[in-house]
């Protein structure tokens, strides 16, 4: 058995970490409950614009024309937009979503440039895409893939203001460079317990249609939207309702993922750290004891030491 | 048949219903009455006031900027911003003006003039069509009432 010092110091160290979870799970506690509430109220908002857009899209008159709705024949590259967290001790938040994000590239079988948003998703797909490249077996579109973008340190409470930039290179991509479809991997916010990684397609507007079932299932099913009563009026023109609607909600579409996902990793981070807690706290009760039981050992042998050399004296006296 | 109306914000939803007769839209092209079985429209929000005629009562909302969906069947108010009108307070709104217009007079830089006169467009706004509900008197007024 360890020695009785030995066990105090390891009790020690194990009440260390406790302190620390503990404030790192008050910590995520009370962003949790802010981050929660942004994305409720937000996601009525967001949901709506949703309709709105792939209603837009889905206008049978040549009149309902805008660059982003541009379906292009063949899809010979990809973007994808990948909404992580800075940092970890989020328990599997990071690793999930990212694997996802990589699982759904391979399948899809395009080369992707990456817009990466949060220090951990950058890390983990460096590392990935590092190893493709060295990978001889790996597919072609598999070497041909890199970030191209990187965001991180968003606020606590983004706002359009902040996600501008994020809204513009994805623009850009599809626009300029172009690539033909832009996606976006982020995790929903179910609750406290549960938040879904899923990647939706961004641009362009339109119903998805996958090649396969894989595909299919990785990415999240599209709200089902209402469409009725036929080709809207437009007023005062298509043009001018386009420019400003479709831009500006296909932001909104961006800012929504990007608030589910901070909500989730609050979340994550906050069962993460109650769970290691806990685990702290056995962890100190069962060296308590053991240092108990060294203790009373240590106490029972030197009384019999004592008892013992009393009775020794007590005989040589008697002798 | 009834009309079903939701009013949301970028922050918060504001007001849904499922009966309501008529709404009266501050279009950017100018007021709009919407009725049931109304043509599918989309159309850009002004600043002003957005009424919800639900028989005798009438649910007044300040919108600021946005766009609405018109649907036979019902009408989606994504306003940029907004306000319920008996949310407002007189109080708050002469504060926010003074401090619009004395941001103004301390010669701010073209982008906060932009931003300030933003601000006052909107103060203004809130004012006027406070002041009109509050004419109207009590929060139920029968339709025929309307100016």
């Amino acid at each position: 058995m360890a020695s009785t010092r030995e066990i105090r110091r390891h009790i020690r160290s194990v009440k260390n970490i406790n302190q620390v979870t503990r404030a790192l799970e008050a910590v995520s506690a009370s962003s949790v409950r802010k981050a929660q509430a942004a994305v409720l109220a937000s996601r009525p908002y967001a949901q709506h614009a949703y309709d709105v857009l792939v209603n837009v899209a889905a206008q049978s008159t040549g009149v309902a024309r805008h660059p982003l709705l541009e379906v292009r024949p063949e899809v010979t590259r990809i973007s994808v937009v990948l909404i992580t967290g800075d940092r970890g001790l989020a328990g599997a938040y990071n690793t999930n979503i990212v694997r996802r994000a990589i699982r759904f590239a391979e399948q899809y079988e395009r080369p992707v440039r990456w817009i990466t948003v949060g220090r951990k998703g950058r890390d983990l797909l460096r590392r990935y895409i590092a190893a493709r490249e060295r990978d001889e077996n790996a597919p072609a579109f598999l070497k041909d893939q890199k970030i191209v973008a990187e965001f991180s340190h968003l606020p606590a409470d983004p706002d359009v203001g902040d996600i501008a930039q994020i809204a513009q290179i994805v623009f850009d991509e599809f626009l300029r460079v172009p690539v033909d479809e832009v996606f976006i991997a982020y995790t929903n916010f179910i609750n406290t317990m549960t938040q879904q990684p899923r990647v939706l397609p961004l641009l362009p507007l339109r119903p998805f249609e996958a090649r396969s079932r894989e595909i299919m299932e990785l990415v999240a099913p599209e709200p089902e939207v209402k469409r009725r009563g036929g080709d809207y009026i437009y007023e005062p023109s298509a043009a001018a309702i386009l420019n400003e609607v479709i831009p500006r909600f296909t932001q909104l579409q961006i800012l929504q993922a990007v608030r589910e996902s901070l909500s989730s990793e609050h979340s994550a981070r906050m069962v993460a750290m109650r769970s290691a807690s806990e685990s702290a706290e056995t962890l100190g009760d069962l060296l308590q004891l053991e240092y108990n039981k060294a203790r009373q050992l240590s106490i029972t042998s030197e009384i019999l030491d004592i008892v013992g050399g009393v009775e020794a004296l007590k005989q040589s006296d008697a002798g | 048949m009834p009309l079903e109306v939701e009013v949301v914000s970028r922050v918060r939803r504001l007001y849904h219903t499922g009966h309501a007769e008529m709404v009266i839209i501050p279009g950017s092209e100018g007021e709009m009455g919407v009725l049931p079985n109304h043509a599918p429209l989309l159309t850009t929000l002004a600043f002003g006031e957005l009424r919800i005629v639900e028989g005798e009562d009438v649910v007044s909302f300040v919108v600021y900027g946005g766009v609405v969906e018109v649907r036979p069947d019902k009408v989606t108010v994504l306003a940029d911003d907004a306000d319920s009108v008996y949310e407002l307070d007189m109080v708050q709104i002469e504060e926010a003006r003074n401090r619009a217009r004395d941001l103004m007079a301390s010669s701010p830089s073209a982008g906060q003039r932009a931003e300030i006169a933003q601000e006052l467009r909107r103060v203004e706004i809130a004012a006027k069509v406070h002041g009109r509900v509050q004419g109207r008197s009590p929060r139920v007024r029968s339709v025929g009432d309307e100016d």
